[in-house]
């Protein structure tokens, strides 16, 4: 698969002379890591090894620390995504009417893996938790659009909606 | 201090107003069973082994960070103490991969212990267990994350004690591990390999890269001729591994066993120590006189150089380029000592016993490999040379007293004191006040207690003739870290030690480890350093220029300090690195 890599040279250009004055700006702030990458995230729209990098030097926490801080959250992500972030709800309500299935579903049609985005860089996929729509499970939001009640055959028709998009 | 009156168990007591209960427990010879807490080290109240019930508080308290106060009222031992203890460690051991027989830390295993504490004889409940990866790419730590109760004192070590915070926990939920970044091997990140986090680990989740086999390989070849070398802190702690008392000088009893295992020669790396000196002396000497960069600073802590290299490059120049002792004494081995004995040095095997898991690291440093071969073969920790001790079924409490081989074992008090904080700032200064002055110190003022000691940062001013020597000791690399900032303002120095581990290498991460049980309450680095003194004052020489096999050496080969043939076999360079390089 060809995947886009951006986080060599093309990482070098104005987004991160922002990221420094991100930094700079937070830096004597107790508490500066979360808001910090937060806007990073909002940046880069993930948070690559470069970036993290950047961040641990400008404010002197550990590689590691941040590392820990992104995989706790899930707001925050290590892979880039896709222009159409695919979430599958497995919370309780939708996991017992079946979304597992439709997540794998949605891996076999997509060929990524939950935290992957296609090599063309228009889907990637995500578990969540409750989005509190359980009335509608098994849930699947895809950027704003919510699609409830689903099965597994309605996967591809979905997919096909946003492939010619 | 403020004193309170509290009620343990029914008993009252009067504690200081800033214990915790379990401070007030252990003042009043109550137990509490602890995990996640290491006194100083690790006190978040993570695991819940140590609750109590205290009167009038709503739910159980974690007596490890619970703090104590006027009147307080607390119970250890009702039902649901020991129901809720119980659960807690079922719910632990239920998703361990419990292989204790083919553990390395069955019988020191906190973990196992509180098993058998607390009498669990069934777990009832089918944790979800899965199978992670081993990271075994360090030549110096193993990291088996399958075996990890998440308890976080690794993480304290590695972040808040050295300061370099390449552990951490990472993902959530059941996924939570204690990871580097990305996943990355230790190998792979800037680890110093101190082994520091090994030491605190109360299970078997970290250990060092094992060679034991290397070594039983090496004994049974007939080609190889097998010189074993041991440093001065692991005659200090060797004795724990035995049920002896911390502190314990077993000089002797280790020689012994050591020729039992069938080592053709058992030299002292003290021995090379007295020739570190003589030569980082030379080089401190000369960098004064001639304008040299100052300070200069020790190079025997392998943890700290690579430390050094990851995270101030920019004292790369100020490092003595003396290699580390035993690493010296390797490449004496294969060169001036072959020689001498007609031995081919490419059969030689040099095995260097130390307290230290990032002398595994340095022995495959290409660069310390002077005579063509390496100087050093394997390195084993003082937990490894125990283990061969147990395997070959040596009664090692029961051995007679043996003593180190002619002429490499002889050493002087000044190299015997490396071991210890403050040990390598003092045998220097031993010899550089003889050898500037030119007049000889009384043995009774030979001992300059302002470098030795536990304070993170120590200073001190000498009189040497016409030059007042100014002199810093940091260990520990958050010290180190400290002292490396103080220096970066403006402080100046002449002469500065670096040890990576606290306290020394007799806190070395290869050494025995003690249970947060007993080392919350006693200070593995003063009882052991203890020991390093005593053994210091009991040998005749204690300058290492009046070491006899040093003088003979320079005689016989090297001519002098710092002579060209000392360049090539006795120093080395540095280079920085990356710290997380790139890989795809
Ligand atoms: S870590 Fe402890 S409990 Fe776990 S297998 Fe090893 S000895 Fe047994
Ligand atoms: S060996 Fe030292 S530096 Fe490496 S992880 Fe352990 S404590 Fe940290
Ligand atoms: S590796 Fe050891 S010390 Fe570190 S968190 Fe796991 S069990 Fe605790
Ligand atoms: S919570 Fe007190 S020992 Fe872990």
């Amino acid at each position: 698969m060809s995947e886009k890599c951006c986080c060599c040279a093309t990482m070098k250009d104005e987004r991160m002379d922002k990221l420094d004055e991100i930094i700079n700006k937070h830096r004597n702030e107790k508490g500066a890591l979360i808001p910090v990458l937060h806007e990073a995230q909002e940046l880069f729209g993930y948070l690559p090894m470069e970036v993290q990098k950047k961040i641990s030097e400008g404010l002197n926490v550990p590689l590691t620390e941040i590392y820990g801080v992104i995989t706790f959250y899930t707001q925050f992500s290590l892979q880039p995504k896709g222009k159409y972030k695919i979430q599958v709800c497995l919370g309780t309500a939708c996991y017992v009417k079946g979304s597992g299935q439709i997540l794998d579903k949605l891996k076999e049609k997509l060929g990524i893996n939950v935290g992957e985005v296609t090599g063309d860089g228009k889907f990637s996929l995500e578990a969540c938790r409750c989005v509190g729509a359980c009335g509608l499970a098994p849930v699947v939001m895809i950027n704003e659009d919510v699609y409830g009640r689903l099965t597994v055959d309605d996967v591809e028709d979905i997919i096909n909606k946003y492939k010619d998009k | 201090m403020e004193m309170v009156n509290i009620t343990i168990d029914t008993r009252k007591i009067r504690v200081p107003k800033n214990y915790t209960v379990l401070e007030a427990a252990k003042y009043a010879n109550i137990k509490i069973p602890t995990l996640c807490y290491l006194k100083g080290i690790n006190e978040i109240g993570a695991c819940r082994m140590c609750v109590v019930e205290i009167k009038g508080a709503k739910s159980l308290q974690a007596a490890c960070v619970y703090p104590v106060s006027e009147g307080l009222e607390i119970y250890t031992q009702t039902p649901a103490v020991r129901e809720s203890r119980r659960v807690t460690l079922e719910l632990i051991l239920s998703n361990h991969d419990r292989k204790c027989l083919t553990c390395t830390r069955s019988r020191t295993c906190e973990l196992q212990k509180l098993a058998e504490e607390l009498n669990i004889n069934d777990i009832h409940f089918d944790g979800e267990t899965y199978k992670l990866p081993l990271d075994d790419f360090s030549p110096s730590i193993v990291r088996d994350p399958n075996k990890c109760v998440l308890c976080r004192r690794c993480v304290s070590m590695c972040k808040n004690v050295q300061e370099v915070g390449v552990i951490d926990t990472t993902e959530r939920g059941f996924k939570t591990i204690v990871s580097s970044a990305f996943n990355k091997s230790l190998n792979e990140v800037p680890c110093t390999m101190c082994g520091q986090c090994i030491t605190v680990c109360p299970v078997g989740a970290l250990r060092e890269k094992d060679d034991t086999d290397k070594v039983w390989q090496a004994l049974a070849d007939n080609d190889k001729y097998v010189i074993v070398q041991t440093a001065p802190a692991v005659r200090v702690a060797l004795g724990e591994e035995f049920g002896m008392p911390i502190g314990s000088r077993v000089t002797s009893k280790m020689v012994a066993a050591l020729r039992r295992l069938g080592f053709k020669k058992v030299f002292d790396t003290d021995t090379a120590a007295d020739l570190t000196i003589m030569e980082e002396v030379n080089e401190l000497i000369d960098r004064i006189k001639n304008g040299g960069k100052l300070p200069l600073i020790t190079s025997c802590s392998p943890g700290w150089i690579k430390f050094c290299e990851h995270n101030y490059p920019e004292f790369l120049d100020n490092l003595s380029t003396c290699k580390s002792p035993h690493e010296m004494f390797g490449a004496v081995l294969k060169s001036y000592y072959a020689e001498k004995e007609g031995i081919d040095p490419s059969k030689i095997f040099v095995v260097s016993i130390m307290p230290c898991t990032a002398k595994k690291f340095e022995a495959q440093r290409p660069e310390l490999s002077s005579t063509g071969y390496p100087d050093v073969d394997v390195v084993l920790t003082t937990r490894e040379l125990a283990r061969m001790i147990r395997e070959a079924a040596i009664d090692f409490n029961n051995l007679p007293e043996r003593y180190f081989d002619d002429p490499m074992g002889e050493a002087s008090g000044a190299g015997v004191i490396f071991g210890a904080t403050g040990g390598v700032m003092e045998a220097a200064l031993r010899t550089a006040t003889e050898l500037i002055t030119g007049k000889k110190v009384p043995d009774d003022s030979i001992e300059y207690n302002e470098v030795r000691g536990t304070k993170g940062v120590k200073e001190a001013s000498i009189r040497i003739g016409a030059l007042t020597l100014k002199a810093a000791v940091a260990h520990g690399l958050g010290n180190a870290r400290k002292l490396l900032e103080r220096i970066k303002a403006g402080e100046q120095y002449h002469f500065v030690e670096i040890m990576a581990c606290p306290g020394g290498c007799v806190n070395g991460g290869g050494q025995p480890i003690q249970p947060s049980e007993v080392r919350s309450w006693i200070d593995l680095r003063s009882e052991r350093a203890k020991a390093i003194y005593d053994e210091d004052r009991s040998m005749h020489v204690r300058k290492s220029h009046e070491n006899p096999a040093v003088k003979k050496m320079y005689n016989e080969y090297f001519e002098k300090p710092g002579s060209e043939k000392a360049h090539e076999l006795l120093h080395t360079h540095y280079h920085a690195r990356d710290n997380y390089p790139e890989t795809k």
